[in-house]
């Protein structure tokens, strides 16, 4: 009869899977769970939260501010049912808007009353809905919201963000209140990753997270463990040396010699068709593909007059614009090299 | 019997040749345990590819290398099908979602949500995640790679992301923010020296240097068109020895022919008859973007040094006509047209300051 018997000595082990918290990104990982914890953006919440528009470039903070908001507001329990998150991945149609945001928009969920963590949470009578990404929506799914956002504004609170507040249409600008996201000024960034640094008990700290873990990944698993120098950093990180761009530079003959004293001797090399054309193939053969490092080198160029600079940046920018809409890349160094030694040459 | 190529493609980290630092770097990596995104970029036939596999090797054994080709089928907003090759193995998955055109958004979000919400349940597995590798990725469109952004961190538990692209110029910032960059350079001519060399000891005879080097010359750094063609001159004359004679391609050498008769005649009539080569060339399925380097290249090796950069930046200007537009023939034309008319311009004005 032991078929009837209660199995009770066959505990069944329960293998949840549970991200190891060693294997998670440490973006991720160290995303702030707390408003206090965001890096640098010192905005005053409140209690009666307006419709928000996060607005700001990519990596300031946008998304753990709204984040680590609604966790604290809410706390885990009523995380899950109080806010919606959706973001360029989900399809965001206008179909979308008018039946889940809607859908989510209209109903009140009630309160758990305790937390299971034996926290308190604050847990306003309101729900809040993320719209991450928000400038990838069609003008047409920004016109469907309109009209929800006024009509549920007393139960749901909605909060943009994007990258480009000019994308994001009129009428859903005027009913936010904006907050910019200005970049992260050095001394905060660094006291952030020098604290994951201690955390994670590496000394080293260089420029960003990701680039932070790689980096010690690979300077931790060589042995024996070296240093990170900058210039790993710069490989990692897909900068484009500066000797190269020195170089380059030299060929088109802007005169890098303020910079580099290697290059102060008289330019021999410089100018040309043919020596243009093999050093951009000699480049693209290495590569190396961006126009953002010859831009800089312009710019801050000491010796080089308005105009000159006005006319490299004209190239620079119609160039971007051609790479955007998929042009060939290889065409369009040789076009950007040419024409800026066409604008320096004296 | 498969190509040398594919035969002699190395298997392992520790068996590729050159960038012997980056081979360091993948391995100690995917000891690691948390992989990061990755964003493969370099020159075609530099050896992207064979350093994802490696390291996917390096990642989860000799498992990976177990293909299968499957067929999938997506449904777009608007009820079309579309229809997408996926190569998988137990352990990743690799999709070109460019082959899905403008649709490529839509494959992103379907396939990636659906890999993410799964979870490797063998407890035994070597990483808990499986890997996906995209192809092409710098053509895939913007809303796509918007698609991709929040994916990337949201579901990195489930899956890891391996880009592979020409060039990181047209992938957005976020995106590259989020990737580990890996910079594969061509090989340079010693390391592809020792390729070849390498190649030819496997394939069981002696690759005679001023050949090596006759190769070398011909492939630009692309080390797969070398191998073939090593491949090919071995068909052609067994003992590799005495004047070797690479042969171009057929559209190659039409292209010269194109650029010969720009500069020979400027009229009307030689106007047709170039657009009735370049039909022929479109017709073999030629990229419209690669005929109009290769023509503008040709004519520049012909013309006056004050000429070339005009050409060049005309070239420049009709290829993102080209791409922005849907009829190829007419820039292509318009481009040649152009030209004509500054060759003619500078050959006259030439011709009459001289003279007086």
């Amino acid at each position: 009869m032991a078929f009837f018997q209660p199995k009770s000595t066959a505990t069944v082990k329960s293998t949840k899977h549970v991200v190891d918290p060693a294997l998670q990104p440490w973006v991720e990982k160290y995303r702030p769970k707390t408003i206090d914890d965001v890096s640098a953006q010192e905005h005053t919440i409140s209690r009666q939260l307006p419709h928000m528009l996060f607005y700001g470039p990519p990596g300031t903070g946008k998304t753990s501010t709204i984040l680590a908001l609604s966790r604290q507001l809410f706390g885990p329990d009523n995380f899950r049912n109080r806010v919606l998150e959706l973001n360029a991945s989900d399809e965001r149609g206008i179909s979308i808007v008018r039946d889940k945001i809607k859908n989510f928009a209209r109903q009140t969920p009630r309160a758990q009353a305790i937390a299971s963590d034996g926290k308190e949470y604050p847990c306003p009578p309101y729900k809040i809905i993320i719209l991450d990404e928000a400038d990838s929506m069609t003008q047409d799914a920004q016109g469907a919201l309109r009209r929800i956002m006024e009509t549920y504004a007393r139960i749901t609170r909605f909060c943009l963000v994007c990258n480009y507040v000019t994308r994001i249409i009129e009428p859903l600008a005027s009913r936010c209140s904006k907050f910019r996201f200005t970049p992260l000024d050095p001394t905060s960034s660094t006291s952030r990753l020098s604290y994951i640094a201690d955390a994670e008990a590496h000394r080293n700290l260089r420029r960003a997270i990701t680039y932070l873990q790689s980096a010690s990944r690979l300077s931790s698993s060589t042995s024996p463990p070296t240093p990170i120098t900058p210039t790993d950093i710069q490989e990692i990180a897909g900068v484009v040396p500066d000797l190269v761009v020195r170089d380059f530079a030299a060929v088109l003959g802007i005169d890098t010699g303020g910079f580099h004293d290697r290059r102060r001797a008289p330019k021999t090399q410089s100018g040309g068709f043919d020596p243009i054309q093999k050093k951009v193939k000699e480049l693209m053969r290495e590569g190396y593909s961006d126009d953002a490092n010859l831009h800089d080198l312009i710019v801050l160029h000491p010796t080089l007059n308005a105009r000159e600079k006005s006319k490299c940046a004209l190239v620079l920018a119609e160039a971007d614009k051609a790479l955007c809409d998929g042009a060939d890349e290889e065409l369009w160094m040789l076009e950007v090299a040419l024409r800026v030694h066409k604008a320096v040459a004296p | 019997m498969s190509l040398w190529v594919d035969q002699y493609r190395p298997r392992a980290l520790d068996d590729l040749h050159y960038h012997q630092g980056l081979s360091a770097r993948l391995k100690s990596l995917a000891a690691s345990g948390d992989f990061p995104h990755m964003l493969f970029y370099g020159p075609s036939g530099a050896g992207k590819k064979t350093r994802i596999t490696c390291t996917l090797r390096q990642l989860f054994g000799p498992g990976v290398e177990k293909l299968k080709i499957d067929q999938r089928v997506f449904l777009s907003p608007s009820k079309r099908k579309i229809e997408v090759n996926i190569v998988q193995s137990n352990y990743h998955l690799e999709i070109t979602p460019s082959e899905a055109g403008n649709y490529d958004r839509v494959v992103i979000q379907e396939l990636l949500k659906e890999i993410a919400q799964t979870q490797q349940v063998d407890l035994n597995a070597k990483q808990r995640f499986k890997v996906v590798i995209i192809n092409e990725a710098d053509s895939l469109s913007r809303d796509a790679q918007a698609a991709l952004r929040r994916t990337m961190e949201k579901y990195m538990s489930n899956m890891r992301i391996i880009l592979c692209a020409n060039s990181t110029s047209r992938l957005i910032a976020p995106i590259k923010s989020r990737c580990l960059l890996m910079r594969v350079a061509a090989p340079s001519d010693t390391e592809m020296h020792t390729v070849l060399g390498h190649v030819a000891k496997r394939a069981g005879f002696d690759l005679p240097p001023e050949a090596a080097q006759e190769i070398i010359n011909d492939s630009g750094g692309n080390l797969r068109k070398a191998i073939l063609v090593l491949e090919a001159l071995k068909m052609q004359s067994p003992d590799l020895s005495g004047p070797l004679t690479i042969a171009k391609p057929d559209w190659e050498t039409y292209c010269q022919k194109v650029a010969v008769l720009i500069v020979t005649e400027q009229t009307p009539a030689r106007v047709m008859e170039i657009r009735t080569k370049f039909y022929e060339l479109l017709s073999h399925c030629i990229p419209p973007t690669v005929i109009l380097k290769t023509v503008a290249e040709a004519v520049v090796g012909q013309v006056d040094e004050t000429l070339k950069s005009e050409i060049m930046h005309w070239a420049a200007f009709y290829e993102v006509r080209m791409r922005i537009g849907s009829k190829k023939i007419y820039h292509l034309e318009a481009w040649v047209v152009k030209i004509m008319s500054l060759y003619k311009q500078s050959f006259y004005q030439f011709d009459i300051s001289e003279f007086s």
